[in-house]
């Protein structure tokens, strides 16, 4: 690991100045996550009166349960959703804005905004305009002849949570593609164009390609983001309803662990979740050491 | 601009005007559905433009509240978000600035072990372990207090990376000749390093901000007293209840207002927000 050339000598300091991080990380971070997995091996009765060890028990359960696997597919619909809408639209955005040399920073102003919206109140907002009652957009399906309710239709109720999830992601999308974009040098585009290549070509074969660290980048980001910040929109909007159409995993072990009180399979969920995130981390890590190459 | 094409110009500005109008259009419902009398929804078609209540809704949510639903006034509310909010930015620059300075400028044992017991914080997300964290604090006694809604979530490994490259950069010569000149490590921390970095720090600053104030899951279930509800998720205990006897008017007013800071700071401060969010991910 790196350390600078010069440094300072001393033997109580740097774990005097390391103290207060590694105390939060241990008591609210470390303590927990052992917990958790402690617990996962457990069986506990709803009162906390009995517990028992039962080994992998809570993990077999899991994989042998419909309502889990569908949890699965449902969080692999999801994620796929918003990330393939809100990257093709932030990239879309972004192109625009790099054709335009009047104007775009007021764009980008009109379009990044969103990212400090809470995802709990982009659920609201989302819910609001898509209320079967008083909805803008559900009026506006009605008259067109759809009768749109997510509170009983499972699929409107996906569409609603894509949507509010990938209107506030969007705006971070599209402004790591304009960032990829300005990166490309003008030099080749020019040489493309010289060569005869049209706007749609130059796009699709030189900065489409020499874009996709860019894109990568944003695929790992926006399924993280998707698998654990969207709890928020979800509870605000549908509470993985109607019938576990929208129950995704992270949603799944609060449902299960608070409302449910299962806490030996919440656990259990928890620990395949914490898998999961190490995974997705270790693939944006060993990307981000070869990113600068193109 | 590689050649000069109209029609191209011409869809660019189309897409992205189309774009701007249908990101602000939930935001423009909200603030049109604040403005009107609660009657205004009976027809079972929302407004598309002010009404005559003006700020009426928001005087009424600010100093009284959803008394139905148990929330306290929202002026209450957003104070207890913006404690926290701040707690949260300033707690996690403070410490993380710190361990950063220690990793960097001296070696010592277990200095790699360090290092990576912060990194596993970058890969536990509060909701994946929301359950047996939720224990730890009410062990500890912190439901319904400030401390138990922002210190579990200080703890930060970005932030932590953030400043080590920021210390990286800075040359040794500066430590050399700070050192000839006799000054000790807190001396050159002070004088030099945080100095130094005040850029990093206000771009951090602005992101995490963001951060503490949308928290949701956390509040929501470390809070039961209402007098340490935070307002965004206020709303969501408002908008459950409200669902009976709908008031959009309110809720819409309570979403407003919830969503302003934020985004006035995204707004007003955007360079230093780009910044740090570009810096945040590397």
């Amino acid at each position: 690991m790196q350390t600078k050339k010069t440094i300072f000598r001393s033997r109580a300091l740097p774990y005097l100045l390391l103290a207060p991080q590694l105390a939060i990380t241990v008591v609210f971070f470390l303590w927990p996550a052992g917990q958790a997995i402690w617990q996962s091996f457990l069986r506990q009765d709803a009162f906390g009166f009995s517990t028992q060890f039962v080994g992998l028990e809570n993990y077999i359960a899991l994989f042998h349960d419909p309502s889990y696997l569908n949890s699965f597919k449902v969080t692999a619909v999801f994620s796929i959703s918003v990330a393939g809408l809100s990257m093709g639209l932030g990239l879309l955005f972004a192109v625009c804005v790099d054709r335009i040399i009047k104007a775009n920073r007021a764009y980008s102003t009109l379009l990044i905004w969103p990212y400090a919206v809470a995802p709990a109140v982009a659920g609201v907002l989302w819910w609001f305009m898509f209320n079967p009652t008083i909805g803008i957009l559900s009026y506006a399906l009605r008259q067109m002849g759809y009768n749109w309710n997510h509170a009983t239709h499972p699929d409107d109720a996906m569409i609603l949570v894509v949507l509010a999830a990938s209107w506030k992601q969007i705006s971070y999308n599209f402004l790591f593609f304009v960032a990829g974009l300005q990166a490309i040098p003008q030099s080749l585009r020019e040489a493309a164009a010289i060569d005869g290549a049209g706007p749609v070509k130059r796009f699709f074969t030189v900065v489409f390609p020499l874009l996709s660290p860019t894109t990568f980048f944003l695929l790992v980001i926006n399924v993280t983001y998707t698998m654990f910040e969207t709890f928020a929109v979800i509870d605000a909007s549908t509470s993985g309803g109607p019938a576990q159409a929208t129950n995704i995993l992270v949603y799944k072990v609060y449902q299960d662990g608070f409302v449910g009180l299962n806490l030996g399979s919440s656990a259990a969920q928890s620990v395949i979740l914490m898998a999961i995130v190490i995974v997705l981390t270790v693939i944006q890590f060993r990307y981000i050491e070869r990113r600068v190459e193109y | 601009m590689v050649e000069n094409r109209p029609l191209l110009t011409f869809l660019s500005h189309l897409v992205l005007i189309l774009g701007v109008i249908s990101v602000a259009l939930p935001v423009w419902l909200a603030l049109v559905a604040s403005t009107h009398p609660s009657s205004a929804f009976v027809s079972g078609r929302v407004p598309l433009w002010f009404g005559p209540d003006g700020l009426s809704s928001y005087i009424k949510m600010m100093d009284q509240g959803a008394s139905t639903s148990g929330t306290p006034p929202i002026g209450q509310m957003m104070f207890n978000s913006l404690v926290m909010a701040l707690i949260i930015t300033v707690g996690k620059i403070v410490i993380s600035m710190l361990s950063a300075f220690a990793i960097c400028y001296f070696r010592f044992p277990f200095r790699v072990l360090a290092f990576w017991a912060i990194f596993i914080t970058l890969m536990l997300p509060v909701e994946v372990r929301i359950v047996p964290t939720f224990e730890v604090v009410a062990n500890l006694g912190m439901l319904n207090s400030y401390a138990g809604l922002s210190i579990p979530l200080i703890a930060s490994a970005t932030a932590t990376f953030l400043f080590r490259q920021v210390f990286l950069t800075l040359p040794d010569e500066l430590t050399e000749a700070a050192r000839i000149d006799g000054a000790g490590p807190m001396k050159f921390f002070w004088d030099h390093a945080l100095p130094l970095s005040r850029t990093n720090i206000a771009a951090l600053a602005v992101i995490l901000f963001i951060y503490g104030w949308n928290q949701y899951l956390w509040p929501l279930i470390v809070t039961t007293d209402e007098s340490y509800y935070t307002i965004v998720m206020g709303i969501k205990r408002m908008a459950s209840v409200v669902d009976d006897a709908p008031r959009w008017n309110d809720i819409m007013a309570v979403v407003v207002m919830a969503m302003m800071p934020p985004v006035l700071v995204v707004v007003a401060m955007q360079k230093l927000f780009v910044k740090g969010l570009v810096e945040t991910e590397k």
